[in-house]
């Protein structure tokens, strides 16, 4: 019995202490024993993450100030779309808002695409036998461990247009005649973001795609080895199949992360509408502007939005995947 | 030399070109900081690669104020603290979920992993209300609070995957010798699950000692400030005349302790995020 419940089923744990042979007494302890300890940390999650976003829900339909945000009125939908004086008012109706929400699938698109295919390539080269790999894979987990404000300050500092590095080693090679003014300049800002962001995650990503590669069976390479199969034609018709349910995986992760970001642009361009993003836009209202109401139908249209995307990757990426798990 | 030998050194050239590459391309913004941060004021403003000589009157600077000291000292702790306490309530909540079968286990492990992908300005409003009524705003002990929403959720996942695969006569001897839950998780699985906790409790404090948005929403002075939020203010005579020396020195003196922690326990940390990633 140990034998099968280690090895056919290791995901279960204690099942098999649960069910069938003890006496009912000692399983009766045990889950009583899991809600104690389970108790403390549902507490917490309820504090911090469930009941205030309840409440972010609630004062969106409130008129609720940063000041006071407990003499609240009820003002039913007007945060989100009202019709007063012949004019359309309200978060829905207003274009930078919806600027806001282009801007971040904008942004999340472009960069964890960017981030899938250099975090592929590293992960391939680090998967590679070479001389120093475990100090080369070390070198690339520092992006990583950097502080989002400090990579956006010391990009922020090489994009610098007057006195940074890269505008410095771009007009040395000839690439540009004049100094682009990277952070300011309405069609680069979002670009600048999205270097940054890719710099900094491209390691997690590279992590995942290497474990993944880890655990693909040695024998299909040796296999396509032996028949002469070009590398090119494996990685698309062995690898690439192999490792894509890791890829949806590390998508799925980024994505979240690209949908609510704020730390980098907040550093890199404050609150530009260039590239201001719901996170930016939502935490404007809530707190420079003091207006919790607005800001939270804002915030509330951002988790939605945020959950429906998530919703539609998912449906995509099962049927993708052909398989109903 | 025959020609397959050639091919043969052409590749290995070619792999280790792009190594170099991918090396330069991860590394140089933090070696292009560290440079900043050594050169005099005068000399900031000619782009260079390498460094003549160094100075160290930036991080005087910034280490003299008393402000920024306070602020490390602030985030060390809000950073242990968290550390503490998601591993605290991890392991049990850990032993729970992954040892014991029970109705709604499903849905809890369901709900915490919806829990870690939550957009933090969704809950904003509403954790600012709840900072304000326990009396923790400007408080680091709010901060502590607030960061459980993205530690805890990761640190019982991780834990939880880790705790199932021990095995099982371990528990079943426990049990026989009629060790209460417990004892069982003190005794017995604890000493095992310490590589573990380490891996995820060094993930939590790299977290925590780089959130931003709720450290710059939930405080207020500068004496109550995290390390990142004091670096992101640090600001000069105007706006376009950020003082980039001290910001950079400010940016190392923190970015440090980190990168050797990473080379150090790269490691752990890769298995730690592939767990909870992967294997999850």
């Amino acid at each position: 019995m140990t034998q099968s419940a280690t090895q056919g089923a290791p995901r279960e744990g204690g099942a098999a202490l649960a069910s069938g042979r003890r006496s009912t007494k000692v399983r009766r302890q045990r889950v009583r024993a899991a809600w104690i300890f389970l108790a403390p940390m549902l507490v917490t999650l309820a504090l911090v993450a469930g009941w205030p976003l309840l409440r972010t829900f609630y004062f969106s339909f409130t008129d609720a100030s940063l000041s006071d945000t407990g003499g609240a009125a009820f003002i039913g939908f007007e945060n989100y779309l009202v019709y007063a004086n012949g004019v359309w008012y309200g978060l829905l109706t207003d274009p930078v808002w919806w600027q806001s929400v282009w801007n971040t699938f904008y942004f999340s698109i472009v960069s964890v695409s960017l981030e899938v295919v250099f975090g592929t390539v590293v992960a391939l080269l680090l998967n590679a036998e070479f001389k120093g790999r475990m100090l080369v894979r070390a070198a690339v987990l520092i992006p990583w461990a950097i502080p989002t404000i400090v990579s956006a300050k010391m990009w922020a500092w090489m994009l610098n247009d007057q006195f940074g590095i890269i505008n410095h080693l771009l007009m040395a090679m000839g690439l540009i005649d004049a100094p682009l003014a990277w952070t300011a300049n309405a069609d680069l800002s979002m670009w600048a973001v999205i270097i940054v962001d890719v710099w900094k995650t491209t390691p997690f990503v590279a992590l995942l795609v290497l474990a993944g590669l880890q655990m693909l069976p040695k024998d299909c390479y040796e296999a396509a080895e032996v028949d002469g199969i070009s590398p090119v034609k494996v990685f698309f018709r062995v690898t690439l199949p192999l490792v894509t349910p890791t890829l949806l995986v590390a998508v799925i992760f980024r994505l979240l992360d690209a949908l609510r970001v704020f730390d980098v642009i907040y550093v890199l361009t404050s609150n530009s509408t260039n590239t201001m993003t719901m996170s930016i836009y939502a935490r404007q209202q809530l707190v420079q502007f003091q207006d919790v109401g607005y800001g939270s139908a804002a915030s509330t249209m951002l988790f939605f939005i945020i959950a429906l995307a998530v919703v539609i990757y998912l449906y995509l990426g099962r049927r993708q995947l052909g398989v109903d798990q | 030399m025959n020609q397959y030998q050639l091919m043969k050194l052409l590749k290995r050239v070619g792999l280790y070109a792009l190594i170099a590459v991918v090396l330069v391309y991860a590394v140089f913004p933090f070696y292009y900081a560290v440079i900043t941060s050594l050169k005099p004021s005068s000399e900031l403003f000619q782009p260079e690669l390498w460094l003549s000589s160094i100075h160290l009157s930036n991080y005087a600077q910034v280490l003299g104020q008393g402000s920024f000291l306070r602020a490390i000292l602030n985030s060390i702790i809000v950073s242990l603290s968290v550390v503490f306490i998601a591993l605290l309530l991890g392991i049990t909540a850990a032993y729970a979920l992954g040892r014991v079968r029970f109705r709604g286990r499903t849905t809890i492990l369901l709900t915490i992993l919806g829990v870690s992908m939550f957009p933090q300005v969704a809950v904003l409003s509403g954790l600012f209300e709840v900072i304000r009524t326990l009396n923790l705003y400007n408080n680091p002990a709010g901060l502590v609070l607030s960061y459980t929403i993205f530690t805890l959720p990761f640190t019982v996942w991780v834990l939880t995957t880790f705790m199932r695969q021990l095995p099982q006569e371990l528990e079943e001897a426990a049990i026989m010798d009629g060790a209460t839950p417990w004892v069982t998780i003190t005794r017995v699985f604890l000493p095992l699950m310490w590589p573990a906790m380490a891996t995820t409790g060094l993930l939590a404090f790299i977290a925590a000692w780089n959130e931003f948005l709720f450290a710059l929403t939930f405080t207020l002075t500068d004496d109550q400030r995290t390390v990142p939020v004091a670096i992101a203010l640090i600001s000069g005579g105007s706006q376009h005349e950020l003082p980039w020396g001290p910001i950079m020195a400010a940016s190392v003196t923190v970015t440090v302790p980190l990168v050797i922690l990473v080379m150090i326990f790269q490691r752990r940390i890769v298995s730690g995020l592939t767990a909870g990633a992967v294997k999850g």
